[in-house]
């Protein structure tokens, strides 16, 4: 597949390598933001590949895992009602909110559907005009523009049989949350490929100049990381802090204007609680008031329970990449993908999943001697 | 978070006043919204997220950049079996 | 907005879910919960030596013969599908269960569930291809039951089928047999039914010229037991797929099993309908595919017994067993790094992530 499989090229991978241990004359911290991005760091084992000072710690970046306790348990609420049927995206099916998950839903006879697409939610409310139709929209800016096409296209259909439970998160003011608090200790960004495709790098700049912390933003194939990442430790070495595009193909510094349009027609800025994190101010988007005759939220009064969630498991520290999925004492053992005690178990793209799936063996070798 | 892959537009129409194209995705081809990428026409590859193109494809920049990976690649290739043959040697 | 208030670092974690007490549908997923259902509730209540093997089918002893005895239910949606539909796997899949095992498949029982309202056309149709299919494979269904359900209660119909079949005395082929050096073949491209049943259902919505691989094996395993008998074991990589096959022989053999990812074979359709969902080929299903484990000295009389059938012509090498981490199967990536495959927990869900 083209502008794929060429960017996974094991010889150029190599090259990439031998340069960054040549650059390289100190080590470094760095965090990817994306959880696609850790996703491929781990399915091809990327960090093995780096020489031995190079430290990639793993960023929030995954809107399943971040997405609040209220926000499940008011899907999962809403997906319990006999005339709902909850549509949403295939990852959220397995989040664990405070009592159950979609999943289970589903087996005591919820009508809860799984599409690729909010096109096909749009479909399914047109074609099924008796049934309320509630899509869980969640997502990062990646996806806002278009969940908020699917809500846009709603209203000038009049679709009124169709809303949206919108739950967005934005990634700078994460990145700002991160980099502010006293414990962090990334040293460098490799930036997010494809929320950067629709709202462009022009957010960074501002991060930069307050942090003095350099940002490269970086695709999600096994070269694009690769590189990203050297040009990280280029600018590290060099005493540089500069807003860096690996992903040229793809992201431009304006971004994609037309979706961040739809987006702002949409949504607004609003504070939002990150599961793992904490509540971090204007980081999330809702629907606006003049589409909130979709909003579920609005239309099926849930209010969210506030969960009392006890202090388990090391989540927090490790979507901030302060610790490693191996150093919790839960890991393999107690939390587990089927049994997750915490956010970054959840979803594949959490680094606790992602470690687990792909890297146990490591674990267990060292367990073993 | 953002799973999207570049896929190539085989053909474009209006439907209910949004452009709507079929792209193709190695074997496969789906529906895709192309309303956020009026520049791209048939033939043209767009990067696409949850059935919604994101963004056309630069060509150049991408062979640009790509030239320059190779020629890591291609050095290091070199460096590699210039150290093999002499510890051959050896 | 310029001073954001220091992170409040709240150690947050979701309560955890209590084990689940009831069926999920990742129960059926052929992954780890799967496994647990069976350790956990259906193996304790049955125990016995040649059920505990835990091999596709079961060889039992009667009177000096040695009978390949197997069941499957099939539960399929959609009901048709491009490269067949129930009927067809409902053959397929028990007469390869027991060519899994080494056995000529003879006979068939079938039983039907039908949902009420189900149009007799569909039932016409799904009853043409079994009649298909068995005579393609060579067996004969010789009893069944038919059921009705009330309307609601059964996705149409749902088929059921057990096959007995002849094993000759000197064909052993188990799960636990695999040793380290030992080799893992392929008989061909990974995904390609998975893939198709995606491709049919609702909300994904996506056009491929890819179909089912729905196929009886029974003639490709003759042909390569009749090349060699040193074939450690057979299975065909059904739900769960590649991974959860080759994790079932890694655990019950004791082995680690490494496979090269470059040597994975896998059509354009599948790979772009996974790269598109964010699904891994390497646990969608297969039904018309095996991989076999042999010793090393047979490998090449084996590879060219299968390239000369018809459902073996992208036979290949695609691992090799040892004793590194046992009980795993590690993929050496196109990288050339490695990492492991793991068991899947329930269903591969389309991500967005």
């Amino acid at each position: 597949m083209k502008y794929l499989d060429e960017y996974r090229d094991e010889k150029i991978a190599r090259g990439i390598v031998a340069e960054l241990g040549r650059r390289a004359t100190r080590p470094w911290v760095l965090m990817e933001i994306c959880g696609g991005q850790t996703h491929t760091l781990m399915r091809y084992g990327i960090d093995e590949m780096l020489p031995a000072g190079i430290e990639l710690v793993h960023g929030p970046g995954c809107p399943v895992c971040v997405t609040s306790l209220e926000t499940i348990d008011k899907a999962i609420e809403i997906a319990s009602r006999p005339d709902v049927t909850l549509i949403s995206y295939g990852d959220m099916l397995r989040v664990p909110g405070s009592r159950t998950d979609l999943f289970h839903v589903k087996a005591q006879g919820g009508d809860v559907r799984v599409v690729y697409s909010p096109t096909e939610a749009l479909k399914f409310a047109r074609a099924h005009p008796a049934r309320k139709v509630v899509f869980f929209a969640i997502g990062f800016e990646t996806t806002a523009p278009a969940n908020a096409m699917a809500v846009w296209q709603a209203k000038r259909e009049g679709l009124g049989n169709f809303s949206m439970l919108a739950s967005h998160v934005l990634v700078p003011p994460a990145i700002r949350a991160l980099l502010g608090s006293r414990r962090n200790r990334v040293q460098g960004f490799i930036g997010p490929g494809h929320v950067c495709t629709v709202m462009g790098y022009r957010e960074y700049e501002e991060l930069i100049r307050e942090f003095r912390v350099p940002i490269v933003v970086g695709g999600f194939e096994p070269l694009d990381l690769l590189e990203a990442i050297l040009m990280l430790v280029k600018q590290l070495e060099e005493g540089r802090a500069e807003v860096e595009n690996q992903y040229v193909r793809a992201a431009s510094y304006e971004g994609n204007l037309l979706a961040q349009k739809v987006l702002r027609e949409v949504f607004e800025v609003c504070d939002r609680k990150w599961r793992g994190i904490g509540g971090i101010r204007e980081s999330g988007l809702n629907l606006r008031e003049e589409y909130s005759a979709f909003d579920a939220d609005r239309i099926f009064g849930t209010e969210g329970v506030a969960a009392d969630e006890p202090a388990e498991c090391i989540s927090a520290e490790v979507l901030q990449g302060l610790k490693k999925p191996m150093d919790c004492s839960a890991f393999g053992t107690r939390c587990t993908p089927e049994n997750p005690l915490g956010a970054p178990m959840v979803s594949s793209e959490g680094a606790c999943a992602a470690y687990y799936r792909y890297r146990r063996h490591a674990l267990t070798a060292k367990a073993n001697r | 978070m953002c799973l999207a892959i570049p896929g190539k537009i085989v053909s474009s129409e209006l439907q209910n006043g949004i452009r709507v194209g079929r792209v193709q995705f190695g074997g496969i081809t789906r529906e895709t919204c192309l309303d956020f990428v009026p520049e791209a026409s048939i033939g043209d590859y767009v990067i696409v997220h949850v059935g919604f193109a994101i963004s056309l494809v630069d060509r150049e920049e991408a062979e640009r950049s790509y030239e320059a990976l190779e020629a890591m690649g291609l050095l290091n290739g070199e460096l590699e079996s210039e150290l093999e043959e002499s510890q051959a040697e050896q | 907005m310029r001073q954001e208030t220091k992170l409040d670092i709240a150690l947050n974690c979701p309560v955890p879910i209590a084990a689940t007490e009831s069926i999920l549908l990742g129960h059926g997923s052929g992954g780890r919960m799967s496994a647990k259902l069976l350790r956990e509730i259906l193996l304790p209540a049955l125990q016995n030596p040649v059920l505990d093997r835990l091999d596709d089918q079961a060889i039992v002893d009667v009177d000096g013969s040695r009978i390949a005895f197997t069941t499957d239910t099939f539960v399929v949606k959609p009901l048709f599908f491009p490269g067949g539909d129930i009927g067809t796997l409902a053959v397929n899949g028990t007469v390869n269960d027991l060519a899994m095992g080494g056995a000529k498949p003879l006979f068939l029982s079938l039983a039907l569930i039908l949902e009420e309202g189900l149009p007799f056309d569909t039932l016409r149709r799904v009853m043409e291809s079994i009649r298909v299919a068995s005579a393609l494979a060579g067996v004969v269904v010789v009893t069944g039951d038919t059921k009705v359900v009330e309307k609601g209660n059964g996705d149409g119909l749902f088929v059921n089928t057990s096959g007995i079949g002849l094993v000759s005395s000197d064909v052993r082929l188990s799960a636990d047999r695999a040793r380290p050096g030992d080799l893992v073949l392929l008989s061909g491209t990974i995904g390609d039914h998975g893939i198709t049943i995606l491709s049919q259902r609702e909300g994904l919505e996506f056009e491929s010229a890819v179909h089912s691989d729905t196929a009886a094996l029974h003639g490709l395993v003759a042909d390569m037991l009749r090349a060699s008998g040193a074939i450690r074991c057979l299975r065909d990589p059904t739900r769960g797929g590649l991974s959860s096959s080759l994790n079932e022989i890694a655990e019950r053999s004791n082995v680690s099993i490494e496979l090269q990812e470059s040597a994975i074979p896998i059509r354009d359709e599948v790979q772009g309908a996974c790269e598109m969902l964010g699904l891994d080929p390497l646990y969608v299903a297969n039904e018309g595919k095996l991989v076999a484990v042999v010793e090393p000295a047979a490998e090449e009389s084996i590879l060219e017994a299968m390239r000369q059938h018809p459902l073996g012509r992208d036979a290949r090498i695609i691992g090799t067993v040892t004793d590194s981490h046992r009980g795993m199967v590690t993929l050496r990536t196109r990288l050339g790094t490695s990492r492991i495959v793991d068991l899947l927990s329930g269903d591969q869900l389309p991500r967005i992530c």
